[in-house]
């Protein structure tokens, strides 16, 4: 039974280990220009979490295997060195691999979190909703017009409360359901939410964040790679979070200067 | 500290049936009222999870009877998204608070403190009648949300505000039924400091003769430390919960900002703050994952002990390792909250501590295998689950590496490789606990014995099926799965829809694994063997009274203690183990290294 047992936790081991290292199921492609860093991080912590997951549990099935039923004239045996070696080895090998990791780790986030975004990045205002994401571009006067919460109507489609008759600002505003942005250009993401928490995940982006009501947030990204891509909602938003979807789609620049006049003609 | 102790926990043998068995002041008989009430929660929790895997493998199944459960929650036996998430919320919080909680901290920990400690009882058992009490009362409120208004919240079992706090305009169970799920969690934090208040003094005041803080078993050890998370963290969910049954019913705005607009109406209420909640609900979520975990690190230690026949290598590294997890659990509640919007500088400041945890875990781990190192490992049910717990929590203990960096967050938070952290730690380790505790101490606890081959035949199916379950949701999280989705419609989810009906099957099976031992144990309850009073030829105080114990624990002897917990490995006129009682002199035969 011990025998067995200790067959069990091994072939559990090694098929957990597989697809891993087949890499059958992974994240999407990365298309930013701060998700390396990310990446990198992913593998040296998959290394290092994969070592000590089988180290351990090949261990602890030998161990099983080796030390099961009651061996008459054998006497139980302690392991060498104590308890005093095996603190040490997880003080000093397991404090450095963390607290590597940590150290590494902090240039990935402050890639996104501790740098901030050049002068010439293109604004974007995202607005978070039941159960919908919204988009804002200033327009060719380079400002977003003022938001009045008390005129939001998604019946009359103002969906970011925009007052154009009293507000200058807000007239050449640009409202979409989808997000565009040119490759190789550095965007300033504004993000509020209309209603309850949200989040902003874009797996390709190496991008997420949560809408935090009552707070406005900001990031910055560049696209790397043309393309259409996901952003979904990963923050429990009520009834309708599993389908709160939007597409990004990372244009040439000469495209996403076209897709925005006709997005203005449209308003 | 003795003698006055045991006449301050003294009352008298129960002479009604009332008091015997319903409204019970001894210890044992509550012990087995919380097991009962774990065991009901269980049951509602898994068939809530199968209820769920099925709608997350096939969106369009009817599900016989479903609607008889909520006509509008499941019109044709299907399942809206709105009831998946509703049911996805009963299945968490009764899984938590009712099972995780309940099971390993009060149900084995009210049981056996007093037997551990040899004394009679607790010491105020009016307080611990009412802790059953009460927290069976905050299940029935629980249980009631399911039949009142629009059902149970949907907001999942961290309830973030302002969804939480702004009523019913935001979804189904947002009105009715987030205050009756936060009045029934004021009323559980209750219960549960009612329990930590009887059970941290009877560790440090009832202890009797010779029985000093380093000769207490490892389970009553992290019971002790369990009680001290469980006093400073449910202390802070209480008036979270008050406070949030205020934004309900009081019109205040303790957790909603103003300028909400939910339905084109702008929402009536300002100067909230949606991140307070988050501090004050994580401030006492992430104790409360080691509330559930480290019981079981107690008693998994206690079974493996007994059954290789030689003490842990350092019974002090264990109890300072499980110490320092406790106190290192308060600093690490914002890898939570890494991409909340908290400020990200405070994100680094939570990794350090969150990284930092892996080192007591690491020890403990590399403790037991150490010390499984040179044994004479007898197998049975209960080691094998004791074992299987060291399998579990090292698998969920490294997917921890990840989860403690925000940078890796970025790609894994709200995906189910969460899912899989926390089931595989808080969750399955913890359960594997409570069976192990389960096939060692019931016994002692109903005085007969287990099926042993239905124990083993249970270990398999359970062992093999949760790692089918849950090791896939580390792969769906890689991929970015989000949770909390009640099916995958964005396009880079669609080829993971197999992975998910391979789950499914995998856990209805493993589900129905679990009735085998819910016929175990209540045949052996009825039709069992008679246990021996020490079947397991083990040598804490538990196993120096009858199967069970009488209601004053030793029969109105007062004990001494002579030895360390667990004395093992020696030779003694009884074998190679010598009970903690005992006064027989013993010399090890432990071969040095």
């Amino acid at each position: 039974m011990a025998k067995f047992f200790a067959i069990t936790i091994l072939v559990i081991a090694i098929l957990s280990a597989v697809p891993v290292v087949r890499n059958t199921w992974h994240p999407v492609e990365d298309i930013s220009a701060h998700g390396q860093a990310i990446d990198d991080q992913m593998t040296e912590t998959m290394w290092e979490a994969g070592i000590s997951f089988l180290a351990s549990q090949i261990l602890l099935a030998w161990f099983i295997w080796r030390f099961s039923g009651s061996r008459p004239g054998e006497k139980s045996k302690n392991f060498p060195g104590g308890a005093t070696g095996l603190v040490a080895a997880a003080v000093i090998l397991v404090g450095i691999e963390v607290f590597a990791l940590g150290i590494f780790g902090i240039k990935a986030w402050g890639n996104i979190y501790f740098t901030p975004p050049g002068a010439d990045a293109l604004p974007v205002q995202v607005q978070a909703g039941q159960f919908a994401f919204y988009f804002r571009y200033p327009g060719p006067d380079g400002k977003f017009g003022p938001l009045h919460p008390d005129k939001i109507s998604e019946a009359n489609q103002n969906f970011f409360g925009l007052d154009p008759n009293s507000d200058p600002d807000s007239r050449d505003d640009i409202v979409t359901a989808e997000m565009a942005i040119p490759v190789n250009k550095e965007v300033r993401l504004m993000m509020h939410a209309k209603d309850v928490s949200h989040s902003f995940y874009v797996p390709a982006l190496r991008i997420h964040q949560d809408f935090v009501p009552g707070l406005d947030l900001q990031l910055h990204f560049t696209a790397t790679k043309i393309g259409r891509y996901e952003i979904v909602c990963s923050q429990l938003c009520g009834l309708g979070h599993y389908n709160m979807k939007a597409y990004l789609s990372v244009l040439s620049q000469q495209d996403f200067d076209d897709w925005l006049k006709k997005e203005a003609a449209m308003q | 500290m003795h003698d006055t102790a045991h006449a301050a926990a003294h009352h008298g043998p129960p002479t009604t049936f009332i008091r015997k068995h319903v409204f019970s002041l001894d210890h044992k008989v509550i012990g087995k009222q919380y097991y009962g009430l774990g065991l009901a929660a269980v049951l509602i929790g898994m068939v809530l999870s199968w209820l769920m895997r099925i709608h997350l493998g096939w969106q369009n199944a009817a599900i016989p009877g479903l609607h008889l459960l909520s006509s509008a929650g499941a019109p044709g036996n299907v399942m809206t998204p709105e009831y998946y998430l509703q049911l996805m919320t009963m299945h968490a919080t009764f899984m938590v608070f009712f099972v995780l909680t309940v099971a390993p901290f009060a149900a084995f920990g009210n049981f056996f403190i007093p037997i551990h400690t040899g004394c009679e009882d607790m010491p105020f058992p009016h307080f611990n009648m009412m802790s059953f009490w009460t927290t069976f009362v905050a299940f029935c409120v629980m249980l009631l949300s399911f039949f009142v208004g629009d059902g149970p919240t949907l907001g999942g079992w961290t309830q973030y505000a302002p969804l939480s706090a702004v009523g019913s305009v935001a979804g189904p169970g947002q009105g009715a039924g987030v205050v009756i799920w936060a009045t029934s969690l004021a009323i559980f934090c209750v219960g549960q400091l009612f329990g930590s208040l009887n059970f941290i003094p009877n560790i440090l005041d009832l202890r009797c003769k010779g029985l000093s803080m380093w000769r207490l078993p490892l389970p009553t050890w992290a019971w002790f430390i369990t009680s001290c998370m469980g006093l400073t963290s449910f202390s802070v969910l209480m008036p979270a919960c008050i406070l949030l049954i205020l934004d309900h019913v009081a019109g205040t705005s303790f957790f909603v900002p103003s300028n909400l607009v939910i339905n084109d109406q702008l929402q009536p209420h300002s100067g909230g703050s949606t991140l307070l909640w988050q501090h004050l609900f994580w401030f006492f979520g992430h104790p409360e994952v080691y509330i559930a975990i480290v019981p079981g690190m107690g008693i998994a230690s206690h079974v493996l002990i007994t059954s290789m026949r030689k003490p842990m290598l350092s019974h002090r590294v264990l109890v300072y390792s499980m110490g320092a997890i406790a106190v290192l659990s308060y600093l690490v509640y914002g890898h939570h909250m890494f991409v909340s919007g908290m400020n990200p500088v405070s994100s680094i400041a939570f990794s350090f501590p969150t990284l930092a945890i892996t080192i007591p875990s690491t020890i403990i781990v590399l403790v037991w295998l150490g010390s499984l190192y040179g044994a004479k490992l007898r197998i049975n049910s209960a080691s094998l689950f004791a074992l299987g717990f060291i399998s579990m929590f090292i698998t969920g203990g490294v997917s921890g590496f990840f989860l403690a960096q925000p940078s890796l967050q970025i790609l894994l938070h709200a995906t189910y490789f969460v899912v899989a952290h926390f089931h595989f730690t808080m969750a399955i380790a913890a359960i594997f606990g409570i069976f192990s505790g389960t096939y060692f101490w019931f016994p002692k606890m109903w005085g007969r014995m287990m099926n042993e081959t239905l124990g083993r035949v249970h270990f398999w199916c359970t062992f093999v099926g949760t790692y089918a379950i849950f090791m896939p949701f580390h792969y769906l999280g890689l991929a970015g799965n989000v949770r909390r989705y009640s099916s995958f419609p964005a396009d880079y989810m669609q080829p993971l829809v197999g992975l998910h009906q391979f789950i499914t099957i995998a856990a209805l099976f493993t589900g129905a694994a679990q009735l085998i031992f819910l016929y175990n144990l209540i045949h052996s309850r009825f039709w069992g063997e008679p246990a021996p009073d020490n079947p397991w030829q083990a040598t804490s105080l538990e196993w120096s009274t009858s199967s069970p114990p009488p209601w004053d624990n030793f029969g109105g002897r007062h004990m001494v203690v002579h030895h360390d917990p667990y004395q093992y490995g020696v030779q003694s006129s009884v074998g190679d183990y010598v009970m903690q009682d005992s006064p027989e002199q013993v010399k090890t035969e432990h071969e040095e290294p």
